[in-house]
């Protein structure tokens, strides 16, 4: 036997430059056969940049890159998934209007005389994969469009295995799913590796990269900090200090805020909150096929929290009271005032604000400036006869964005150019310099790194603390227990259980939202 | 994605149980499919009722019909590239100007001289030409298809002009003459109608099942997608404009082949009546989405309501007052359809 097989995949001082960025500042990655490899990382410290480069969708300017020992140039997508590399892209992965057989084999359809599709040999083979991954229900002809998020995950994973593959990188595949899924695509893992795939993860979540990883790659600022750390036996905190720089000792919110849990603070219970009139009320608030009639009192200072799975209202509750959805029943009151239906003027008139699930597509103007974005609906306010003074409209946005310490620290920064994380403080921002009452917030630190998420729960706090109500919606149940006062959790539509969040822990919302053995 | 709720309400109901899936998979996108274009087919068969009753004689005459299948044939092949470039995610605006420059290219004195072919060539080389163009600049060039076909538009339509200097130019080759007579058939149909059912043929074979079309869908849908599926979008975009063109040109020869003349008023407003066709018909216009069934059925509408109008001795502003009656109607049909389908 020969002492050591060369790696699969050699990855060596590799630079990609973009105008005004080095992405890539000379990383080294090495995966072996057969084993998960994670990459960890903040946003911006080069994960998604690296993982183009892997997929042939970037060329670096330098580096080598060897694959089983030879020295390769990925070139293209088509080169990599020659060579048996996949890529499951955390979006923009799948095409909507073709079926679900049709966005396995796109690209390398199976076919006779390289011309015509053979529908029937594409059918039954996509039809066998999602067999192998554990989802026989996911018909082949299926629209993509109809699918759920997890299913397209499922999807995406069954393309990957439609080609000879070697390796399979997978950028965030959890992000979507629910805790069960997540277990499913444990295991979907596990078969892979054993039979000699290797994997390369990519997750913000720790305590899944403990799971399911074998070794850990920390990237920060472009370059690798460490390379092939064991990942289960790595201490936590040496992790998130390698990707922080610095020592956040805490990682979840419940720790970040110990005084939530000291009795006293009004909030927690309705003895120590009596005295403040709720700002926002729903009375038997409901929508057919979507949730159950609710009702929900929130009060100046308050954090509640949604705990549930997706697809269990959660979004549709925040969207109802927010007007953009019109309610079957049950109405929406602000300071004992009724909204009108289905409006979200009135609501935002009103005092609401929501920061909602897809901010890129469902918040931000993405080629405008982060003023533009932040004085979006207060822009009667900075014009007189509608010229806009765009002085006093630059100064209001600056102020509001200094307030929750946004960064870069200029108003006519692109809003695309921010991170995640910043990217939500101006649609926060927004909400503030409108002057809202309640903040409804749909996952509020989706695709923000651990160092950023501290900072947004911090502001989160503060902004509660300085007497706004605010609404959580969350699928990562310690987020929702370490920043809500009272939390709610929803099973199909329906508020299963309320209690003060320091009454409750992550197992006990687990088996309530997956209605579980354990009774009550 | 932007639609949380419908996603997460599929979620919480078992999917399509097994026993259909057993049924045969292609059956349930197929009828979806045929739900969409049943509408129109109600609307055709509505047309016919009409046309029946209202000149019962003159409407439903073998000649009429033969009329209605001819002049459907000219706008059905530009339709049918139009179809493609939408399903792509583009827009072709200069087919109108494609089809007049294409066939007063090849109805000039010098073109004539090589007969029969030479001016069948001319019409589809020009046509390619002139797609050619057009797929370089909104491919390679990075320009937005809407400017890059406008520009060919102005500039197709100032060629044309320039090379006739206004004049109607005559066809003298009988060879192309022989097949524009109205007694004229090829395998029992007129030639052009069997030209358009060829060229309504292959494009839903390409369409449908093959993987050009295949990708025509993707990078139409999903181009991201479609370029990280190893795709090169680029030379599908300029396959996309080429094909457009190579319609335009055929379209050219046939028009050339009815009216037995070339002239650089050709085609006059042909994009909006291809692009209002294939909407219509179904496709969708952002691309991703295309039925070449759809676009044909949308000609057809079409031309049934200017014959139906025109047997009636109605003005054509009526005409056009009808069609944005319908497209609005079309469109708005199609909506409920797809919400239901989709619920």
């Amino acid at each position: 036997m020969a002492p050591e097989p060369p790696p699969l995949l050699t990855m060596d001082g590799i630079v990609k430059s973009f105008p005004g960025v080095r992405a890539l500042d000379g990383v080294d990655l090495d995966v072996r056969t057969g084993e998960v490899h994670c990459l960890l990382g903040q946003n911006g410290a080069g994960k998604s940049t690296l993982i183009k480069v892997l997929s042939g969708a970037h060329q670096p300017d330098r580096g080598e890159i060897r694959w089983r020992g030879r020295r390769v140039a990925l070139s293209s997508p088509s080169a990599a998934m020659r060579l048996g590399i996949a890529t499951i892209y955390q979006e923009l992965d799948l095409v909507e209007s073709l079926t679900v057989a049709e966005n396995v084999f796109l690209g390398h359809e199976p076919t006779l005389a390289r011309i015509l599709v053979r529908r029937g040999r594409a059918h039954s083979a996509a039809a066998r994969l999602l067999a192998r991954l554990g989802h026989p229900e996911i018909a082949p002809d299926r629209p993509v469009a109809r699918l759920s998020a997890a299913q397209r995950q499922i999807v995406s994973m069954a393309r990957a295995l439609s080609h000879d593959v070697r390796l399979i990188v997978m950028d965030e595949p959890s992000a979507a799913l629910d805790p069960d899924e997540v277990g499913n695509l444990s295991r979907v893992i596990a078969g892979l590796t054993a039979g000699g795939v290797a994997v390369v993860y990519i997750s913000h979540r720790l305590e899944e990269i403990r799971r399911i990883g074998d070794r850990v790659t920390v990237l920060k600022d472009g370059r690798a900090v460490a390379r092939g750390l064991p990942a289960k036996q790595t201490p936590t905190h040496d992790i998130v200090a390698m990707m922080t720089g610095r020592t956040v000792e805490r990682l979840f919110p419940e720790r970040l805020f110990p005084e939530r849990l000291l009795p006293g603070r009004g909030g927690d219970g309705p003895a120590d909150s009596g005295a403040a009139a709720p700002v926002l009320t729903a009375e038997g608030l409901a929508r057919k096929g979507e949730f159950a009639p609710l009702d929900l009192q929130l009060r100046p200072g308050e954090i509640v929290g949604l705990a549930g799975l997706v697809g269990s209202g959660r979004s549709e509750i925040l969207e109802t009271l927010y007007g953009a959805r019109r309610p079957s029943a049950g109405r929406v009151l602000v300071n004992g005032v009724p909204l009108r239906p289905g409006s979200v003027r009135a609501a935002v008139r009103a005092g609401i604000g929501l920061a909602p699930e897809e901010r890129k597509s469902q918040a931000l103007l993405m080629l405008q400036s982060v003023t533009a974005n932040v004085s979006a609906p207060s822009l009667t306010r900075f014009s007189r006869g509608g010229w806009i003074d765009r002085t006093a409209e630059r100064n209001a946005a600056r102020a509001a964005t200094r307030d929750l310490s946004l960064r870069p620290d200029d108003p006519d920064t692109p809003v695309r150019t921010l991170s995640g994380g910043n990217q939500q403080k101006a649609v926060l921002a927004r909400w503030l310099l409108r002057g809202c009452r309640v903040l409804l917030l749909d996952e509020p630190t989706r695709g923000v790194d651990v160092g950023a998420r501290a900072e947004l729960y911090a502001v989160i706090r503060r902004l509660a603390d300085d007497g706004l109500a605010v609404l959580l919606v969350s699928s990562e149940i310690p987020e929702v227990l370490g920043l809500a006062d009272r939390v709610l959790v929803l099973r199909e539509g329906r508020v299963v259980h309320t209690a003060p969040a320091r009454e409750l822990d992550e197992h006990r919302v687990l088996d309530l939202v997956l209605e579980g053995s354990a009774t009550p | 994605m932007t639609q949380p709720a419908p996603t997460a309400r599929r979620d919480a109901q078992p999917s399509a149980g097994p026993q259909n899936r057993e049924l045969g998979g292609r059956r349930p996108a197929g009828l979806r499919a045929d739900a969409r274009n049943l509408s129109l087919l109600g609307v055709l068969a509505a047309l016919i009722v009409v046309g029946g009753l209202t000149r019962p004689d003159q409407f439903l005459a073998a000649s009429n019909l033969q009329l209605v299948l001819t002049q459907a044939s000219v706008i059905g092949v530009v339709t049918v590239g139009m179809t493609f470039v939408i399903t792509g995610g583009g827009i072709d605006l200069s087919v109108g100007a494609i089809v007049a420059l294409a066939s007063v290219w090849a109805t000039t004195v010098a073109t004539q001289e090589y007969g029969f072919a030479g001016i069948l060539f001319t019409a589809a080389a020009v046509g390619l030409g002139c797609g050619l163009v057009n797929g370089l600049l909104i491919a390679y060039g990075g320009m937005a298809p809407f400017i890059a076909t406008l520009a060919m538009l102005a500039s197709a339509r100032g060629l044309a002009l320039q090379i006739t200097d206004g004049r109607t130019q005559i066809v003298t080759v009988d060879a192309v003459l022989d097949l524009g007579v109205p007694d004229a058939y090829v395998l029992g149909v007129p030639p052009l109608v069997l030209v358009f059912a060829a060229v309504t043929a292959i494009g839903w074979l390409l369409l449908n099942r093959t993987v050009f079309g295949r990708r025509t869908v993707a990078v139409g849908g999903n181009a991201e997608a479609a370029r990280l599926a190893g795709i090169d979008v680029r030379r599908q975009r300029l396959y996309l404009y080429l094909l457009s063109g190579l319609c335009c040109g055929i379209a050219a020869f046939l028009l050339i082949v009815l009216s037995g003349s070339g002239q650089n008023t050709n085609g006059n407003l042909y994009e909006l009546d291809a692009i209002a066709a294939a909407i219509i018909g179904g496709t969708l216009l952002s691309g991703g989405r295309g039925t070449i069934a759809g676009s044909v059925l949308g000609v057809l509408v079409f031309t049934t309501i200017t014959n139906i109008f025109a047997l009636n001795n109605l003005q054509s502003d009526v005409q056009q007052i009808a069609k944005g009656a319908i497209i609005v109607a079309a469109v708005l049909v199609q909506r409920r359809t797809l919400r239901d389908s989709a619920t």
